[in-house]
Parts: C-alpha cells; sequence; structure tokens
C-alpha cells in the first residue's frame, strides 16, 4: 500500500482529535516510509539496518510526542520529512560520521518508497522503562502498555488522573532523551 | 525493541491534542519576556526622570515604536521556525532587516549635517556604556523564557531559530530599556540599540543549537 498525503492527512486530523485507530494505522504507514529512508540513507554509507530501525523508532517518538506541531492547515509530508532529516542528521552528527548531503526539498521522495520489514532496534524497551522515575514508569505500564484507561490507570497507581497525564507525557519525553543520552556514548 | 511494539504503546490511549498551542504558548513566552524587561527597568534602573509633560514622551515612545516594528516580525517568524520544516517557510527573513537597514540611512543622512567632531560626542556620550551592558542583561530572561518555550516546540532549523528568540528578547529588552534611557539622538539609538539588538542575535544563534536540541 502506498501512502498519499490526502490520506495521511486524514489520519493525522483524526489522531490529534484523539483517534487510537487513525493514529496507530499513521504510525504504521509512516514508519514504513521511514525505514525505507533510513535504510537508503545509512546503507549508502555503510551503516547497518539495526541503526535504521533505531532512527525510525526515535523518529516515531518525535512525530508522536510532538504531533501539536503539526498545523492542520499545512501539508502533512513536509512536516514528517523535516522530522525525519532532522533526526537523521542528528544521529549522525553524534555518531562522528561526515555529513552527508540531504537537501531539505526531498519531501516527496520520503513517500515515495515504503518497507515494512521491521527488524529489532537496539533499544531495549523493558531496560529503558526500568530506568525511568517510578511514578512516569508506572503511569506508561498501565496507561500505553496495559492499554488501562487513564480512570482505571489512576486508581491502580495512586495518582489523580491529571497526574497520570502528565506523567505518561513526561515519561514519553524521558524515553526519547534516554535513548538519545545512549547514543552519544 | 520492534517498532510495531512502540506503535502499539504509542496509540494505546490517545489524547487530544491542541495544534494552536504554538502560537499561543509562544506569544505568552513573548509577553511575559516583555513583562520582566519592564519591570526590571522600572525597579532596578528607574523611568526616565524628564517625563512631566506630553511632549517628553514623543521620544521614548519613537523608540519603543521603533522596536516594535521589528519584534512584530521576528515573533511572527519565530513561532513558523518552531515548527519541522518552518525554516522553509521563512524565506522573506530579510524583511525583519529592512528597520535596521532604515535606520543606518537615517543616520547616514543625520551625520550629513553633523560636523565630524561631533561624532564622537554623540556616539560615547554619558550613556553609551550603560546601554551597551544593560540591554543584554535585561535580555536573559526574556531569552530563558523564550527558549524554554521554544523547546516543547520542534524546531529544525536550530540555529535560526536560536537567532530569532535571541532577537526578540533583545527586542523586548531594548523597549524595557528606553523608557530608561535619557539620550534621544538617533546616532545614539542606531548605534546602541541595534548594536545590542544585533549582539543578542548573534548570542541566540551560537546558543540555539546547544540549547534547543530534541
Amino acid at each position: 500500500m502506498a501512502a498519499n498525503e490526502a490520506e495521511l492527512r486524514a489520519l493525522m486530523k483524526a489522531s490529534l482529535a484523539g483517534d487510537a485507530h487513525a493514529h496507530r494505522t499513521l504510525l504504521n504507514q509512516l514508519s514504513a516510509n521511514l525505514r525505507a529512508y533510513y535504510k537508503t540513507r545509512l546503507a549508502r554509507i555503510g551503516r547497518s539496518a539495526t541503526e535504521a530501525e533505531d532512527l525510525t523508532q526515535e523518529a516515531l517518538m518525535a512525530i508522536h510526542t510532538r504531533r501539536h506541531t503539526y498545523d492542520p492547515a499545512e501539508a502533512l509530508t513536509p512536516w514528517v520529512y523535516a522530522i525525519a532529516r532532522y533526526k537523521l542528521i542528528d544521529h549522525l552528527r553524534h555518531t562522528r560520521a561526515s555529513m552527508t548531503d540531504l537537501p531539505i526539498e526531498d519531501a516527496e521522495e520520503l513517500l515515495a518508497q515504503d518497507d515494512y520489514v521491521g527488524t529489532e532496534s537496539a533499544n531495549d524497551l523493558t531496560r529503558l522503562l526500568s530506568e525511568l522515575p517510578d511514578k512516569m514508569r508506572r503511569a506508561i505500564q498501565a496507561v500505553k502498555l496495559d492499554g488501562l484507561s487513564v480512570v482505571e490507570a489512576a486508581s491502580q497507581c495512586g495518582m489523580s488522573e491529571s497526574a497520570v497525564k502528565v506523567n505518561v507525557h513526561r515519561g514519553l519525553k524521558a524515553l526519547v532523551a534516554s535513548i538519545a543520552r545512549e547514543k552519544r556514548i | 525493541m520492534k517498532t510495531e511494539d512502540l506503535i502499539s504503546m504509542l496509540s494505546t490511549n490517545v489524547e487530544v491534542v491542541d495544534h494552536r498551542r504554538v502560537g499561543r504558548n509562544i506569544g505568552m513566552a513573548v509577553m511575559a519576556g516583555a513583562a520582566v524587561a519592564v519591570a526590571t527597568v522600572f525597579f532596578v534602573l528607574g523611568p526616565r526622570a524628564d517625563l512631566t509633560t506630553v511632549g517628553t514622551f514623543v521620544a521614548p515612545l519613537l523608540k519603543v515604536a521603533f522596536t516594535f516594528i521589528i519584534l512584530v516580525p521576528a515573533s511572527i517568524y519565530l513561532i513558523r521556525l518552531t515548527r519541522p520544516g518552518g525554516e522553509r517557510r521563512s524565506s522573506s527573513v530579510a524583511l525583519v532587516a529592512l528597520p535596521f537597514i532604515a535606520i543606518m540611512l537615517l543616520v547616514a543622512v543625520s551625520l550629513q549635517f553633523a560636523p565630524s567632531s561631533h561624532w564622537k560626542g554623540t556616539i560615547l556620550s554619558d550613556e553609551w556604556l550603560e546601554c551597551l551592558i544593560s540591554i543584554p542583561f535585561i535580555a536573559i530572561v526574556p531569552f530563558s523564557v523564550i527558549i524554554w518555550a521554544v523547546r516543547q516546540m520542534a524546531p529544525t532549523d536550530l540555529a535560526r531559530t536560536g537567532a530569532f528568540a535571541g532577537l526578540v528578547a533583545g527586542c523586548l529588552s531594548a523597549t524595557g530599556y528606553a523608557l530608561h534611557c535619557a539620550d534621544d539622538t538617533v546616532l545614539f539609538f542606531a548605534m546602541w540599540y541595534g548594536g545590542t539588538i544585533a549582539l543578542c542575535t548573534y548570542a541566540g544563534w551560537k546558543l540555539g543549537p546547544k540549547l534547543l536540541r530534541w
């Protein structure tokens, strides 16, 4: 299934309105585009598929945690591509590779290919989660992994509903940050 | 970790997201920065003493008006730059430089009418050092507030976004300082206000990639 702008944009609008199914479909489609993009770019400089998968996951997390920066009046593809490109440049810079030429006009190219063959990334979710502060870890476990509603999670974790929401939000950001930190070592 | 596991995690219990948060939060940070700059000038330096008649308000108002001519478009560009790919939509950045060019032309004209021996006295008047130190210092808190707000967003050109954060902070600081500074010559204003705002912009450009990385 090749993605197209109109379809993705409709999914994004639904996802911003809180539609979980649309959000999942969108992330699935984008993950295939991102994977193809990163595999092609990294293979050219002799990098592994695992690295491409790491980057795909990082970009997905960035798309998820920063989706409020998407303006529904604008096209979605350039927004996704700008994030994908930013994460690739950041990755190359912090892994001491020579900068490759990544033109900013290439947004269309992102949707031209997709790749559903995922490998496992080097990020170990269980371990990364265990390093989070207790409240964040429990909130993410309940809401994001066990699929409890915020109300259920609140009574299970002994927190208020807004505390659960805040801890999930902060926890996801902390996960992104710890993935980025590990890469710099 | 498998990417599909990550996706299931992220798409469980999806929150409603308000995309208007970007403009609103940056706008609020700029206004908070303005309040801090004005408060600092009022309580630390004190407003200028000669504001007694209506006529004396003209010079500070002109200075404030000039900084606003830069501040308003700079804030709009800053909001654009905080969205991924926003740098593609701010190609007319040169617009912000126009007020600078205009005032430099004004300076050139005013120099035509002043003998060269007066230049030094006008540029290096009593207040130049205070101005040079005050504007960057007053800009520190507004700059921090703005950077904090920008960090919640997703800029993809960190140097340029940092530069605009510095420019906005510099303008806010100069606006506040104009309420204190009693030197109203155009040459002084162009040289030291323009110079210190440019300095704040440069500092933001250098600090952006370090402070704004995400």
